[in-house]
């Protein structure tokens, strides 16, 4: 009877066995944790989010009948060439060196083939990604590595990256495992030194001045490309307010979940907003102005499924990009590599240490044992298929709602499961007609 | 290649650009147009600039360019093998991100001036403000007068010469980029320190102050290099402090 005596062991809350271990793991090491991928931690999303659907009040399209438009135009606010795609579903940018040669290939193969585009990153525009991509986006980064006037001229579209929803006010993080020749020579530095780009650009402060700066670029490429600006999910009312009086043409919000090659977990878990939080403040923006669809919104950050792609349509995007989900289609985290995985420490799905360059996949990596093993076209075909689920999905639901084109769907299609969510999406609450924060609609 | 633009300017062969009249992007799309063509106009003078910015951005053709008075933004911006002559002062971000050719500023020039450059030979006769050759990626910056603070920051490669004073943290987080001051230095940033000045040094330097049309203003053995310490090349929570 004695275990009646005693309290039984009880862990804290607030110091749980993960806190604890990673003071532990910080007193024995003396460096914070780095590690790729974006927010791990429970956050309101898509998931708290459902289609209303149709019945008497609306009523629907045929499933296999009728036709569901999903094709999606971007810089048509001043680009001479602006970009048309098949799928508003796009590959988010990511470098040419936290991602290896093969990888790069096979976003650009897996895209094209789906009637997308892709994005360089943080480490200038290789051969394989602008060989095989129909569409490719040339980010301006603060490093500016690489950065050169031909492939300005040579990129479809021009991304000007302020900053990414993984760590918004930090710059890029390449660790010397991954500085491999290739790689120190794209972007002008010694072999193996742990590379922390700037996390503000070289030339221009503020919004005045990146006004000025999108004049440069659209000048240089005689007005011909689509000029995109990116921001990490701050303050996304102003930053899309400010992205456009400085010229963009197109507007990237990416929310906390949006993935990162490397930087520190406390920034990626503790700076930022979610995605879901991003999307209506960027809109209402875009609104305000007067040009909701002239200058066209992008979101990114955990975007998974067309479940996913098409609530992010209904609050107002005009196209998604993914990053994370793209990897995982190409192989990453897959758990045939679970043995693997094992002896990295790490299980399948958990694996997030890509800066180290040991990916069992190939992926994330520039050894070329390891990125040998990844086959472009069969990861491209892989991109395609997912590309092209997540549009049928997205599709089905567009059309259970009654809309002949993705771009239809609207806040009013949707509700949400949860009082954090309805509040971040502006959307009811499931069964009522209450958005917090708003007060009650008159019906 | 610098060429003697003021004494090529005969009034036969310049092709006179009146950008109050005509604009900006009539200026860089006349002068984008004559990449890669036979064309015998080659000598170009722009006038009524009026600070404009972005001008005479992205050209890759042997061009000789006099841009006449003081301009905006980004003058000479990614730059190939053209010479840009600005015959008055340069605003911000003058010669960014240049490739090849040569930009001469004839003033002084404002913030970033030859940002991630990337080749060829910015010349400043006048003064630079701060973040002088911020980020250069193998560019050369000859500057006559002195330098602003946070001058070469994380300057990854090339040659920054001064022939004056440079300001507070200089050549912070420097990667393999090359200093040479004349005058005093008010602070190094992280990881910059002093270097010796080997003779190969001094050969180098000597180029530098003639292709920067210094030469005879400034002698080799009057300068101090400066470069990494490279301790910063790799994290240690030991250097903390200095990040």
């Amino acid at each position: 009877m004695t275990e009646f005596l005693r309290t039984p062991p009880k862990q804290s809350a607030t110091f749980s066995n993960d806190q604890n271990a990673e003071i532990r793991r910080a007193a024995a090491t003396g460096i914070y944790d780095i590690r790729g991928g974006g927010s791990k931690r429970k956050l309101p999303h898509f998931d708290d989010l459902l289609f209303l659907g149709a019945s008497i009040s609306r009523y629907p399209l045929e499933g296999y009948r009728e036709k569901c438009a999903t094709d999606v135009w971007l810089g048509t606010r001043h680009a001479k060439q602006p970009i048309h795609l098949d799928i508003p579903v796009t590959i988010a940018g990511m470098s040419f060196g936290s991602l290896s040669g093969p990888a790069k290939e096979a976003l650009g193969r897996g895209a094209s083939e789906a009637g997308t585009s892709t994005t360089t990153g943080d480490g200038g525009m290789t051969e394989e990604e602008r060989g095989h991509s129909r569409t490719l986006v040339y980010q301006v980064l603060p490093s500016r590595y690489g950065m050169n006037p031909d492939d300005l001229r040579r990129a479809d579209a021009i991304e000007v990256v302020v900053g990414q929803g993984a760590k918004p006010g930090g710059g890029g993080m390449l660790l010397g495992q991954k500085i491999s020749d290739r790689v120190a020579e794209m972007r002008n530095l010694p072999k193996g030194i742990d590379q922390r780009s700037a996390c503000r650009h070289p030339d221009w402060t503020g919004p005045d001045d990146l006004e000025i700066k999108i004049l440069e670029i659209r000048e240089i490429t005689d007005w011909q490309k689509p000029i995109y600006v990116k921001v990490g999910g701050a303050r996304p009312y102003y930053d899309t307010a400010l992205a456009v009086k400085a010229g963009a043409d197109v507007v990237v919000v990416d929310g906390m979940q949006g993935g990162t090659a490397a930087t520190q977990d406390v920034f990626i878990e503790h700076v930022g907003q979610p995605t879901l939080a991003c999307i209506p403040q960027a809109v209402k923006a875009l609104q305000d102005l007067g040009l909701h669809r002239e200058v066209q919104l992008i979101v990114s950050g955990g975007i998974r499924s067309g479940a996913d792609v098409a609530k992010a349509l209904a609050l107002g995007a005009d196209a998604v990009a993914i990053g994370t989900a793209a990897l995982v289609a190409l192989g990453d985290n897959d758990p045939s590599l679970e043995a693997e995985y094992r002896r990295l420490g790490t299980t399948a799905g958990a694996y997030d240490d890509w800066h180290e360059g040991r990916d069992p996949a190939g992926i994330t990596t520039q050894d070329p044992e390891l990125f040998g093993r990844f086959d472009p076209v069969l990861g491209g075909r892989r991109l395609k298929n997912y590309l092209r689920v997540m549009t049928l999905e997205a599709q089905t639901i567009a059309r259970a709602c009654g809309k002949s084109h993705l771009h239809n769907l609207e806040p009013e299609d949707l509700c949400a499961l949860t009082i954090e969510a309805a509040a971040m999406a502006g959307v009811p609450l499931a069964g009522t007609s209450w958005i917090p924060g708003r007060g009650a609609a008159p019906y | 290649m610098l060429h003697a633009t003021a004494n090529r300017l005969d009034a036969e062969s310049v092709q006179t650009f009146d950008l109050a009249a005509r604009g900006l992007r009539a200026l860089n799309e006349t002068l984008h147009a004559l990449k890669g063509q036979p064309t015998n106009q080659t000598v170009w003078e722009i006038v009524n600039t009026k600070g404009a910015h972005a001008i005479a951005v992205g050209l890759d053709a042997p061009l000789d360019v006099t841009v006449r008075g003081t301009t905006g933004y980004y003058c000479g911006g990614m730059n190939k093998q053209a010479t840009i002559r600005i015959d008055g002062s340069a605003g911000p971000g003058v010669a960014e991100n240049m490739m090849s050719g040569t930009v001469i500023v004839e003033g002084d020039a404002s913030q970033y001036a030859g940002a991630t450059g990337r080749g060829g030979l910015l010349v400043i006769k006048g003064n630079a403000s701060s973040r002088c050759g911020i980020s250069m990626k193998g560019i050369d910056i000859v500057v006559h007068g002195s330098i602003g603070h946070m001058s070469a920051f994380m300057a990854q490669s090339g040659n920054l010469v001064v022939l004056g004073d440079a300001g507070d943290s200089l050549g912070d987080s420097l990667y393999e980029a090359r200093l040479f001051v004349r005058g005093s230095v008010k602070s190094l940033g992280a990881d910059c320190v002093e270097k010796e000045m080997r003779p190969e040094h001094h050969a180098l330097l000597e180029d530098l102050l003639r292709r920067g049309l210094a030469e005879g203003k400034a002698d080799p053995s009057q300068f101090r290099r400066y470069g990494s310490a490279r301790r910063l090349y790799t994290f240690h929570v030991d250097n903390a402090s200095s990040y």
